[in-house]
């Protein structure tokens, strides 16, 4: 691999991480739509940070952003305390109006700088790593790689620091506010280091796919764990292995890396969704069917305990009388019985059915639950 | 008007709540003396959870003063034990019994703080109180309401409060549970703290509580449960709805609500 080869993955990898990171919580408290928002809302915060600054690099630009994510957060809010509109509308109401807003101000002041809709909405990965940073002459590396892992290491420290915090005012915001952790506060740090991220990475990923890579992550991690801290760890290493699938497979399609990547992210969760190995659907369907297996068998086994020693037993102990009975048909009956045989809970004596002590002990547990 | 009673351990004055120019509470007194057990009734609402989240400073009040042992509740934190309505928060959350039991340590440790060893021990010593501790590693979703409910209780426990609000703790448990939090909040009132609870079953009130407060936005009647608990205090909480309430033999009370 060559040396930009490398880095691309390696920016790739810490953008994907920086984004999980904040994209737990998130996830956690039904907010992932406010990354949507918050990740087209920045757009107006650097536009009006860069017609101050007129310095695309200038750090003002993240606080500009930064700023202007946490005013969508605010007026989402604002809006939703009204009561006339529901929060998923108010949502959609707010990031529209502040992304349009910079759109506009690009396509009318900024039509030469590099500040075009495309690259604001897909970013460009292959590019990131022309732009180095360079001190007295000396080449650090690519300025992406150097923005982003100081973003990754701030939203790592607010989460190993203020871990117990984060939880309690995910979990139940109303304890901690009781206990005096005013969760508001941890609430709007949490959406600026959102913006932050956003705006870190949507140099990189555009402002779209920012979005697949706080959530997806989270959310594939989601089906496979039910601890905090494995949760953040398992979506840190979803979104560093869609990083660097979407860098191959980007090379592979001639394609646009970040939408690698999104895709990258979606095809994880797909996988996991199908494949977990307790929540996924297959694991979920494979319990249904056997728990339609032992219903069966443990009817069976109640219906013969029923009739055992009365007039009628050698009647109703018949398998093709299960078909009336039970409304099952020849076939099904016929498995049920035999799957109970195996089990040992009856035998066959000639086509009449015979409890074992096992099958009765079966039927009499479960009638008393 | 405002003369300080250091000796109340819940003194409560002029609370009032608003939405929007519409008051949920209006201008409620209660003075609750250590050591009692006390119920919160009224119909739905009558802004029974609205007063304990404005006392608890959750709610902004319109207008009004609590105090807890004579401070306001900001300095008193640590005095306060919460438990909040189990249908307050997301049991899909990834954390088992045992952790969110630790929750209750937080407000001790304060900022930053990470819980420890003996705050292990304190949430385990809670859930062999409410008889949850063979389920310290039970991942949370797993639980049910009854034992959602005992996990709460343990929360609180770990508090170490001297003061208590829950709101609803009987809400959808079963009789075994009920039972079991009955005796372990008369435990808590043995130990001389003092409880309130969010109550919605007007029957069991005589038996299980000392105290209580009627309200219907406004304070109807707070008292020992013998002189406030009456047919027409009910009857002005309720307009009517409560059928009736007769006095039995000794005293005792039985109470039909109709509702």
């Amino acid at each position: 691999m060559s040396t930009l080869q490398i880095e691309i993955q390696l920016i790739a990898v810490v953008v994907a991480a920086a984004c999980a990171l904040p994209g737990v919580f998130l996830v956690l408290r039904r907010m992932a739509l406010m990354s949507d928002a918050i990740s087209h809302a920045i757009l107006l915060g650097i536009v009006l940070a860069f017609f101050i600054t007129e310095d695309l690099s200038s750090p003002l630009l993240i606080l500009g952003a930064a700023a202007m994510g946490v005013l969508t957060v605010t007026l989402v809010e604002l809006i939703v305390r009204t009561r006339l509109v529901k929060e998923d509308a108010a949502i959609g109401l707010v990031f529209p109006v502040l992304f349009s807003i910079g759109v506009i101000l690009i396509s009318k002041f900024a039509g030469n700088v590099h500040l075009d809709t495309d690259a604001v909405l897909l970013g460009e990965l292959a590019f990131a790593p022309f732009d180095r940073l360079v001190v007295f002459g000396a080449d650090l590396g690519p300025r992406a790689l150097y923005l982003m892992g100081s973003i990754l290491v701030l939203n790592l420290l607010f989460i190993i620091i203020f871990y117990k915090e984060l939880k309690l005012a995910t979990f139940d915001a109303g304890l901690a506010a009781a206990l005096g952790f005013v969760p508001l506060v941890i609430h709007y740090v949490l959406m600026g280091l959102v913006s932050i991220t956003a705006v870190g990475a949507f140099d990189v990923v555009g402002s779209i796919l920012v979005v697949a890579l706080m959530i997806a992550p989270p959310a594939t991690a989601y089906l496979l764990t039910d601890r905090l801290a494995r949760l953040i760890g398992l979506s840190v290493l979803f979104g560093a292995l869609s990083a660097i699938g979407g860098y191959w497979l980007a090379r592979g399609l001639d394609a646009s890396i970040a939408g690698a990547m999104a895709t990258m992210a979606g095809v994880i969760f797909g996988l996991v969704y199908l494949l977990a190995p307790d929540r996924g659907l297959i694991a979920i369907a494979r319990r249904r069917r056997r728990q339609r297996w032992e219903f069966a068998q443990t009817m069976l086994t109640i219906h013969l305990l029923n009739h055992e020693g009365t007039l009628e037993a050698v009647r109703e102990s018949r398998v093709e009388h299960l078909r009336e009975h039970m409304r099952w048909d020849m076939t099904f009956a016929r498995r049920v019985v035999r799957y109970a045989e195996q089990h040992g809970l009856l035998r066959d004596e000639g086509g009449s059915l015979i409890l074992t002590d096992e099958g009765r002990s079966l039927a009499q547990r479960a009638v008393v639950t | 008007m405002n003369e300080r009673n250091a000796s109340s351990a819940i003194e409560v004055t002029d609370l009032t709540v608003a939405y929007h120019e519409k008051p949920v509470l209006w201008d409620v007194d209660l003075d609750v003396p250590p050591g009692v057990l006390m119920a919160v009734v009224g119909p739905n609402g009558a802004g029974k959870t609205t007063m304990i989240k404005a006392i608890l400073g959750l709610m902004k009040p319109a207008a009004g003063q609590v105090l807890i042992y004579g401070k306001p509740y900001q300095e008193q934190r640590k005095l306060v034990g919460y438990v909040p309505q189990r249908g307050s928060v997301d049991w899909d959350f990834p954390t088992n019994v045992l952790d969110v039991v630790t929750m209750g340590t937080y407000g001790s440790l304060g900022w930053i703080r990470r819980p420890g060893r003996s705050e292990r021990e304190k949430a385990l010593a809670a859930l062999d109180q409410v008889g949850m501790r063979p389920f310290a590693d039970r991942q949370i979703s797993q639980l049910s309401g009854g034992q959602q409910q005992r996990v709460f209780l343990a929360r609180a426990l770990v508090q170490e409060a001297q003061v208590y609000f829950m709101d609803e703790p009987f809400q959808g448990v079963d009789a075994t549970t009920e039972r079991a939090i009955v005796s372990l909040l008369q435990a808590l009132r043995a130990a001389g703290k003092t409880v309130v609870v969010v109550h919605h079953d007007l029957q069991t009130v005589p038996e299980y509580f000392d105290w209580v407060t009627l309200i219907n936005v406004r304070r109807i009647a707070s008292g020992p449960v013998k002189e406030v608990f009456t047919d027409k205090n009910l009857r002005l909480t309720y307009g009517g709805r409560v059928a009736f309430l007769s006095h039995n033999g000794a005293g005792e009370m039985a109470v039909k609500q109709d509702v």
